[in-house]
C-alpha cells in the first residue's frame, strides 16, 4: 500500500483532491470570514483534518496522524478553552475601523497568491520521484532514522524550545499575588462595615417544584428574587422567569376559596387590579391545569 | 494529476491565511490564521517530501508541528493575559506605540 | 667667543625674568639688578667688538648654533645666532643706549611703585630686541620681533590706569600686527620659495629666483617694516606711543623698536637688490614718510610728540636710505646709529624737562628754561645740533652721506629723491629749532600759572613728589638728579662726535661693507655742493623758525593756524582716515556679513530643521500604532521583495 500511493496519482487522488481541497479552501475562507471565534475555530479544525489526510495521501503517514492528533486535537482545542475563557459569545464586529485596511489586505493577499502561483508555474516540476524508495523501511522508521541521527540537534533544540515555551507560558499566566490575602475575619469585618449582604445567599429554585440554577426563587408575595442566580447568569440575562406561574396558581386559589365563601367583591377589585396580563395567565393556567 | 496542485493548494491557504491576519481584530482569529499558513507550509514541505522522493521535508513538517506547538502556548498565554489587564481581545486596542 | 653671543639675549632675558618672576623681594634691587644686567651685556658686546676688530674684515662673522627647535622633515627650525659686522652695530647700540636709559629710569621712575615691574620690562625689550637683530634665519627673528611687540605694548601701557595709556597701546599692538602679517606671510613666501628661512641660503638664493616672487617677499617685508618702524601707512600708533613714561619713548624711538624695519630692511638687502620694484616701493615710502613726519613735527606742540614726529621722519629718510640699494645701506645704518644717539639724548633731555616743569608737556608753557637746567640745555642743543646737521656733528655726516646717495640714485627719480630729502632736511631744522626756542628761549611763559598735564595730573611720577596735592602749583624748574643727566651727558657726546668718527676715513663704510656691499653711485652732483646745499637749507630752516618764533613772544594758546597746520595737529588726518576707510568700512562689512548670516545662514538652518520637522508630522501619520497597519506594510514588502527575486530570476 506505501509503495502504490506514492508513486502516482491515481484518479481516486485526482478526485479525492479536488473535493477536499474545494472543502479545505472554503474551510479557510470561513476561517478568516466567520464573525464569531468559536465558528473560525471549528472551521480551521476542519481545513487541518482535511490536511490530515492530504498528508496520508502524500505519503506522510506519520505526519497525518500526529496532525489530528495534536493539531486538531490538542492545539485547536486550547483555542477554543481560550475561546471560551475570553467570552464565546462575543462577536466581532465587520465594520473596520483603520480606513483602507481591508482593501490593501485584499490586494496583499490576492498579490501574494498570484505571486507564489508564478513562482510555482516557473518551477518547472513535471516529474516527480516518490516515495516509494524513502518509505520503503516504514515512514515512521525512515523518519525516525533521520531525526536521530542527521536532524538530532534541531531535535534537542526543539525540545528545549518547549520546555522554555511551557515555563514561559506559565510565567505570563501566573498572577503574582501583590499583598496578604486577607483571613476570613478580616473579610467578614468589611462586608458588615459595608452594609453588603451578611448571611449566605438564599438558594435558587422554588420549593416543590423547580430545582434549576437558573431559576429565581420566590419572594413571599410570588415575585423573583434576583439575589438566588449566579451573578453570571443575571449577567447575560438568563433568568428563567416561574413567577407567573406561581402568581396564577395563587390567584386560582384565592378564586376558589372566594367562590366557596361567597365574596365577589374581592374578585372585581383583583381583576381590575391586576390589568390585562392576568388573563392570559388565567388561560395558561387552566391548560396546565388539564 | 501533478502533486504540484498542493503547492498550488498551499499557496492559496497561505494568502488566505495572511489576509485573514491583516483583516481580522480578534486576537485569537488572528493566531489561528497564523495556525493555517504555518499548516499551509507544512503541506507544502510534505509534497515537496514526495516530489524529490526523501523524507526531509517531512521533518521539517515536523519540526515546525512542535515549534507551532510552542509557539500556540506562548501565544494564548499572552492573550489570556492581555485580556486578564484590558479586558479586550481586540489588537487595535493594543496600540499604545501611537502617538 | 662663539658661546658669548648667547650671553648678549641672556643677560637681558634673566633680567626680564627674574624681576618680573621674583616678587616683592626684590622692589629694593630690581632696578639696578635690570640696570646690571643691560650693562653686563654691552660688557659682552665690548668684548665681542674687541675681538672681531681682531679679525680679517672677512671673516668676521661669527655663528653660534644653540639648539634645533622645530625639527621636522623639511622644515628646519634652528636657535641660532649670527653675528656679522650688521649686528653688531646694532647690538653695541642696543646694548650702550639701552644701558644708559636704563641708568636714566633709575632716577626717573624713582616714585613709581611699580619701577621692579618696569625694569623687568625695560630688561624684556632689550632682550627681544637683541634676539631679533642676532637670530640667523627669519623665524627666529620673528621671535625677537613678536617679542619686541610684546614688550612695547606692555611699556607703552604701563600707566594702564590712564584710559589713553591703555588705548595707545592697544593701538601700537593692534598696528604692529598688520606688520607682522606681512612678516609672518614673508616667511611663508621664503620657506616655499627657497624651501628654508635662514640667512645664509635665503639670501644666498635670491640672485637666481625670479623676480615675481621676491618682489612679494619684498612687499611683504616693505609692510612689516612699516609696521614696526611706523612708516606710512602704518604710521598711526607712534605719536599714541607718547603716552607710555619718557624713557620708553627714548628706547623705542633711539635703540629698539623702530630701527627693526630698518634692520630687515637692510637685512634681507640681497631681496630688495633682486627687486627693483619692492626697492622703489621702500624709496617712496621712505621719501613719504621723511616728509609726513616732517610737517606733523613742525604743528605739535606736545614736546613729546613733536620729537615722535621727529622720529618718524629720520626713520624714513633711513629707509629711504634702505631703498636706494647698496648706495644706502650703509648710510642707513650709520644715520640710524647717530640718531640714536641724539634722538635718545633729545628725549631723556624732553623727560628731564617735564620732570622739572610739573610733568608739563605742553612747550608752549615752557620757555626760557635754559638758565634753570644748564646740563639738559646743554645736552639738548647738542642733540638738536646734531639732528639738523650742523656740520661737524653726527648727524651732518650721515644725513649729508643720505641725501648725496638719494640723488646718486640717477635720474629722475634721483633728483625727486634728493630734493625731497633736502626738504626734509630743512623742515628737520625748522621743526627742531622751534622746539628748542619754545622750551629754553624766550620768555618764561610757565610764570604764575600753574602748570598741569591736561587730562591726568600726576600720572607721570616725576610729578607726584613735587607740586603739593594735584601738582597744580607753580613749576619750579630744577636740574635733574645726577642719575638722568649722566646718561644725557654720554649720549651727547656720541651725538657730537660718533658722525665724525664715523666718517673720517670711511670706517663705517669699510666696517659694513662685507655684509651690506657698497656703492658709490654716480652722482650728478658733487659732494660738496650736496654738502653746501645741506647747509643751506638747513640755515634756512633756522631762520624761518626764528623768525617765526624766536622774535617776537610766543602766544601761550596755540593760534588757529592755517589748514595744514590744523591738518598736522591731528597727525595728518591719519586716525581719521584710519577710521573713515578700515573702522567704518569693517562696520559695513560687519553688518552686511550679519545681515547675510541672518538670513541666508540662519535661513538655510532652520528652513532645514522646519522642512525635516514638517516632512516627520507626515511621516508620523504612518505610524498610527495598530499592528494590523504594520503587519500590511511588512507583507507588502515581502511581496515587493518576492516580486523583485522572481523578476530577476526571470531576467
Amino acid at each position: 500500500m506505501t509503495s502504490v500511493a506514492a508513486y502516482t496519482t491515481s484518479t481516486g487522488e485526482a478526485f479525492q483532491f479536488w473535493v477536499l481541497g474545494t472543502v479545505a479552501v472554503i474551510g479557510a475562507l470561513s476561517t478568516i470570514l466567520m464573525r464569531r471565534a468559536v465558528h473560525s475555530a471549528l472551521c480551521l479544525a476542519g481545513t487541518m483534518i482535511i490536511l490530515a489526510v492530504f498528508y496520508l495521501a502524500n505519503g506522510a503517514y506519520f505526519l497525518g496522524i500526529v496532525q489530528v492528533v495534536v493539531y486538531t486535537g490538542a492545539i485547536m482545542m486550547l483555542f477554543l478553552f481560550v475561546v471560551m475563557l475570553v467570552g464565546v459569545t462575543a462577536a466581532d464586529s465587520l465594520k473596520e475601523t483603520l480606513r483602507g485596511q481591508r482593501w490593501l489586505a485584499a490586494l496583499c493577499g490576492l498579490g501574494f497568491a498570484v505571486l507564489l502561483f508564478a513562482g510555482i508555474g516557473n518551477a518547472a516540476v513535471t516529474d516527480f520521484n516518490g516515495l516509494a524508495k524513502a518509505n520503503e523501511g516504514g515512514n515512521v522508521e525512515g523518519l525516525a532514522a533521520l531525526i536521530f541521527t542527521k536532524y538530532v540537534f534541531a531535535f534537542e533544540i526543539t525540545g528545549a524550545l518547549l520546555i522554555t515555551a511551557t515555563v514561559g507560558a506559565m510565567v505570563l499566566t501566573h498572577r503574582e499575588r501583590t499583598e496578604r490575602a486577607k483571613t476570613q475575619r478580616e473579610r467578614a469585618e468589611q462586608r458588615v462595615r459595608e452594609g453588603k449582604h451578611l448571611p449566605p445567599l438564599p438558594a435558587p429554585g422554588v420549593y416543590a417544584r423547580h430545582n434549576a440554577v437558573d431559576i429565581a426563587g420566590l419572594l413571599p408575595d410570588g415575585t423573583p428574587a434576583e439575589l438566588t442566580v449566579n451573578g453570571t447568569l443575571r449577567e447575560r440575562g438568563q433568568i428563567r422567569d416561574v413567577s407567573h406561574e406561581a402568581l396564577a396558581d395563587l390567584r386560582a386559589l384565592e378564586q376558589r376559596s372566594a367562590d366557596r365563601l361567597e365574596r365577589p367583591d374581592l374578585r372585581r377589585t383583583d381583576i381590575g387590579r391586576e390589568g390585562e396580563g392576568t388573563g392570559e395567565r388565567a388561560g395558561r393556567t387552566e391548560e396546565a391545569s388539564k | 494529476m501533478n502533486p504540484v496542485n498542493y503547492l498550488y493548494l498551499a499557496a492559496l491557504l497561505f494568502a488566505i491565511g495572511a489576509t485573514g491576519v491583516l483583516i481580522r481584530r480578534n486576537m485569537i482569529v488572528v493566531f489561528m490564521c497564523i495556525e493555517l499558513m504555518l499548516n499551509a507550509c507544512n503541506l507544502a514541505f510534505v509534497a515537496f517530501s514526495r516530489l524529490h522522493g526523501n523524507l526531509d521535508g517531512q521533518i521539517i513538517a515536523f519540526f515546525t508541528m512542535v515549534v507551532a506547538a510552542a509557539e500556540v502556548v506562548v501565544g494564548l498565554a499572552i492573550i489570556v493575559s492581555l485580556f486578564r489587564s484590558r479586558h479586550s481581545a481586540s489588537v487595535d486596542d493594543a496600540s499604545l506605540m501611537k502617538l | 667667543m662663539e658661546k658669548l653671543i648667547a650671553l648678549l639675549v641672556a643677560a637681558p632675558l634673566l633680567g626680564a625674568a627674574v624681576l618680573l618672576c621674583g616678587g616683592r623681594l626684590l622692589d629694593r634691587v630690581g632696578h639696578w639688578l635690570g640696570t646690571l644686567l643691560a650693562a653686563a651685556s654691552f660688557a659682552v658686546a665690548v668684548v665681542l667688538f674687541t675681538d672681531m676688530l681682531g679679525k680679517d674684515a672677512e671673516d668676521r662673522s661669527l655663528h653660534q648654533h644653540l639648539f634645533r627647535w622645530i625639527p621636522v622633515e623639511g622644515f628646519q627650525a634652528d636657535v641660532a645666532f649670527q653675528l656679522d659686522q650688521l649686528s653688531m652695530t646694532f647690538v653695541l647700540l642696543i646694548t650702550s643706549v639701552g644701558t644708559l636709559i636704563h641708568l636714566y629710569s633709575v632716577g626717573y621712575m624713582e616714585h613709581d611703585e611699580r619701577r621692579r615691574r618696569f625694569f623687568g620690562y625695560l630688561n624684556l625689550f632689550l632682550a627681544a630686541m637683541l634676539l631679533l637683530v642676532l637670530a640667523d634665519n627669519y623665524l627666529l627673528l620673528y621671535v625677537g620681533w613678536e617679542g619686541v611687540g610684546l614688550a612695547s605694548y606692555l611699556l607703552i601701557g604701563f600707566w594702564q590706569h590712564k584710559p589713553s595709556a591703555a588705548t595707545a597701546a592697544k593701538k601700537a599692538f593692534l598696528v604692529n600686527r598688520v606688520g607682522d602679517m606681512g612678516l609672518s606671510i614673508a616667511i611663508m613666501l621664503m620657506f616655499t620659495t627657497f624651501g628654508t628661512f635662514a640667512f645664509g641660503p635665503v639670501l644666498g638664493a635670491a640672485e637666481e629666483t625670479g623676480e615675481g616672487k621676491l618682489t612679494a617677499i619684498g612687499l611683504m617685508l616693505l609692510l612689516a617694516a612699516c609696521g614696526k618702524s611706523a612708516q606710512v601707512p602704518l604710521q598711526s600708533w607712534l605719536g599714541d606711543a607718547m603716552e607710555g613714561p619718557t624713557p620708553v619713548s627714548a628706547l623705542i624711538h633711539a635703540a629698539t623698536m623702530v630701527t627693526a624695519g630698518v634692520y630687515l630692511i637692510v637685512r634681507s638687502g640681497e631681496i630688495f637688490n633682486a627687486a627693483p620694484d619692492a626697492q622703489l616701493a621702500v624709496t617712496v615710502v621712505g621719501a613719504v614718510t621723511l616728509l609726513f613726519g616732517a610737517i606733523v613735527g613742525c604743528a605739535k606742540d606736545d614736546i613729546k610728540k613733536a620729537l615722535a614726529g621727529s622720529t618718524m621722519s629720520q626713520i624714513g629718510y633711513m629707509i629711504l636710505a634702505a631703498g636706494l640699494g647698496p648706495i644706502g645701506y650703509v648710510f642707513a645704518i650709520m644715520h640710524l646709529v647717530t640718531h640714536g644717539f641724539f634722538k635718545a639724548g633729545l628725549f631723556l633731555g624732553a623727560g628731564s624737562v617735564m620732570h622739572g616743569m610739573n610733568d608739563e608737556v605742553d612747550m608752549r608753557k615752557y620757555g626760557g628754561l635754559r638758565k634753570y637746567m644748564p646740563v639738559t640745555f646743554v645736552t639738548f642743543g647738542l642733540g638738536y645740533l646734531a639732528i639738523i646737521g650742523f656740520p661737524g656733528l653726527s648727524g651732518f655726516f650721515s644725513k649729508d652721506k643720505i641725501i648725496e646717495a638719494a640723488f646718486a640714485k640717477g635720474g629722475a627719480e634721483g633728483w625727486i629723491l634728493g630734493s625731497v630729502a633736502l626738504l626734509g632736511a630743512a623742515i628737520t631744522a625748522y621743526y627742531m629749532t622751534r622746539v628748542m626756542l619754545l622750551t629754553f628761549f624766550g620768555e618764561e611763559r610757565w610764570r604764575h600759572r600753574a602748570t598741569a598735564s591736561p587730562e591726568e595730573p600726576g600720572a607721570e611720577p616725576a610729578a607726584e613728589t613735587r607740586g603739593g596735592p594735584g601738582g597744580h602749583a607753580e613749576p619750579h624748574p630744577h636740574e635733574s638728579p645726577a642719575s638722568m643727566t649722566i646718561p644725557m651727558v654720554l649720549l651727547a657726546v656720541g651725538s657730537v662726535f660718533a658722525g665724525g668718527f664715523f666718517s673720517i676715513g670711511d670706517r663705517f663704510v669699510h666696517w659694513l661693507e662685507p655684509v651690506t656691499h657698497h656703492d658709490h653711485g654716480d652722482s650728478p652732483l658733487s659732494a660738496a655742493t650736496v654738502t653746501g646745499a645741506t647747509v643751506v637749507v638747513l640755515v634756512v630752516g633756522v631762520t624761518l623758525a626764528w623768525f617765526q618764533y624766536g622774535r617776537r613772544p610766543v602766544p601761550v594758546v596755540a593760534p588757529r593756524g592755517s589748514l595744514l597746520t590744523r591738518a598736522a595737529r591731528r597727525d595728518l588726518l591719519q586716525d581719521d582716515f584710519n577710521h573713515v576707510v578700515l573702522v567704518r568700512g569693517g562696520e559695513h562689512l560687519t553688518r552686511s556679513l550679519v545681515y547675510v548670516d541672518h538670513t541666508l545662514v540662519d535661513g538655510v538652518v532652520n528652513g532645514t530643521a522646519a522642512s525635516v520637522g514638517g516632512l516627520s508630522g507626515r511621516l508620523r501619520k504612518l505610524q498610527n500604532g495598530y499592528a494590523r497597519s504594520y503587519a500590511v506594510s511588512m507583507f507588502g514588502g515581502v511581496a515587493v521583495l518576492i516580486a523583485a527575486t522572481l523578476l530577476m530570476r526571470a531576467v
